[in-house]
């Protein structure tokens, strides 16, 4: 559910149009940082990734499903800069072969997806990930928090946009179950996303990028045998 | 562009050799973006409003008559917009401002307005995004916003997620088949222990390629840079008829602000 075009008025949609190209724009060169000459295959592989798992449904609760968001996935799992680069390449593919969100209103999808989303969410990640201990809860409750908060905030962050650029009609009451329903969604999406987290850093930790520093380097060991131990 | 690309982004692709078929892309987008910008700005609380709205209707249905998009195709490509319809359906009810009775319902009549012109503004774009998305291959697009001068990085992300994504799709289809003849039913909150690993392993199987793909396009010769033959010019003629809907969404504007 992406924002139509006309939903918000000229100067909204250009100041978010602008806003998100400032980030997007400072995004291509920290990626840079993040994957260094191997930004476009892995940055658009993962975007292919993010779009297939948007596809899958999962149940949420009472017999209603909702589908991943992701962004705090891939913020926690290739970095912050990739992911905002993931999302607006979904979102650009979205708005420009679907027709899911206009193309006037894509600065303002970007803004609430990739920099409000990544951007919370991620911040709230690291704030967290510096107070708990460096271990595989601790990176786990914070992924939680961060991929809890990012849905509500986006979806406040719209609110926020439209009191300012929508219509000149108090909307208070839809807003405030607008922001229930997206307590209830972020729910879904931290609780997912955290399983995902979890199985990735069981199986290739490397591959974690908010969780670098749970690696230790392993090195050569010389270890003694004990010629019981040795099969016949 | 006769070939028919399978899989997830050419779903709303639709082969065809229509005039609007055989437009450059960067042209295609340029167009809608030019129709979209004379929709939103046609002011929602005017009196000839509605009239507007309907000459922006007859242009963008012109426009996919000449494609050849089946009006089945267009309500099909309006199915995003469904959670905005009961938003813009709940504004007459909770606006304020002066009543009106409508079948026995009491409405706001800014409300109306300003839903009402919500709605009109977002099905006009879905239908002309919609026309962009069912005659244009996703390949051609990205073309197209490289002509647009999208930089170059943005280009080569969108264009291996584009050649990519089936690939992906093909291994998440493959792993819900493994997991549902192996007796798994979804549809409750415990298959959350299977679905999240199938994403965590899908996300290592795709990273893991990304990285086999680099490696193998290095020894191509890879710099970067995919390479592309020169970029045909456009013929004027193109340019004419493809602006053709821009122009007409303009010359209704224009008529609803002179005679209004």
């Amino acid at each position: 559910m992406h924002v139509p075009d006309g939903f918000l008025d000229a100067p909204t949609s250009v100041a978010t149009g602008v806003l998100a190209a400032g980030t997007v724009a400072l995004a291509l060169r920290r990626a840079q940082d993040e994957l260094d000459e191997r930004t476009a295959p892995l940055a658009g592989l993962t975007a292919a990734f993010v779009f297939a798992a948007q596809m899958i449904n999962f149940p949420v609760a009472a017999g209603t499903s909702g589908h991943l968001i992701g962004a705090v996935l891939l913020a926690v799992l290739v970095g912050p800069w990739t992911a905002v680069l993931c999302m607006t390449v979904v979102l650009m593919v979205q708005a420009l072969l679907f027709a899911d969100g206009g193309l006037l209103a894509l600065g303002t999808n970007v803004t609430l997806m990739a920099v409000v989303a990544v951007g919370l969410g991620y911040g709230t990640f690291r704030l967290l990930r510096a107070v708990l201990p460096a271990s595989r809860p601790g990176v786990l409750a914070a992924t939680f928090a961060g991929a809890f908060l990012s849905v509500p905030a986006a979806a406040l962050a719209f609110v926020g946009l439209f009191s300012v650029g929508g219509t000149d009609v108090p909307l208070g009451p839809v807003f405030a179950a607008m922001g229930g329903v997206h307590l209830l969604i972020g729910l879904g999406e931290a609780a997912i996303t955290v399983v995902v987290v979890g199985s990735v850093l069981a199986v290739r930790p490397d591959l974690v990028h908010g969780g670098q520093h749970l690696r230790t380097a392993t090195s050569l060991q010389d270890r003694r045998v004990e010629p019981s131990a040795v099969t016949r | 562009m006769t070939a028919v690309p399978a899989g997830a982004l050419g779903a709303r692709f639709l082969a065809g050799s229509s005039a609007v078929h055989r437009l450059p892309a960067h042209v295609k987008v340029v167009a809608v973006l030019g129709f979209a910008l004379a929709v939103v700005a046609t002011p929602v609380h005017a009196s000839w409003a509605p009239a507007a709205y309907a000459g922006h209707l007859l242009a963008v249905l012109t426009a996919a008559a000449v494609a050849g998009v089946t009006p089945g195709r267009l309500a099909r490509g309006l199915v995003v917009e469904l959670p905005f319809v009961g938003f813009a359906l709940l504004m007459p009810f909770l606006a304020a401002g002066p009543r009106i009775e409508l079948l026995g319902l009491s409405l706001s009549r800014p409300g109306l307005e300003s839903g009402g012109g919500l709605l009109a503004k977002a099905t006009l774009s879905v239908l002309a995004a919609t026309v962009l998305a069912a005659t244009t291959e996703p390949r051609e697009l990205v073309r197209g916003l490289e002509r647009l001068r999208l930089p170059r990085v943005m280009v080569q992300i969108l264009l291996f997620m584009v050649r990519y994504v089936d690939v992906v799709g093909g291994e998440l289809h493959r792993m819900r088949v493994a997991r549902e003849s192996r007796g798994f039913r979804g549809g409750r909150l415990g298959a959350l222990r299977v679905l999240g690993p199938a994403v965590g392993s899908l996300f290592v199987r795709t990273y893991e390629r990304g990285e086999r793909v680099h490696l193998a396009m290095l020894s191509r010769g890879y710099t970067g840079r995919l390479p592309a033959g020169p970029a045909a010019p456009v013929a004027p003629s193109a340019w004419a008829t493809a602006l053709a809907l821009p122009l007409a969404a303009v010359a209704v504007l224009a008529t609803g602000i002179v005679l209004g």
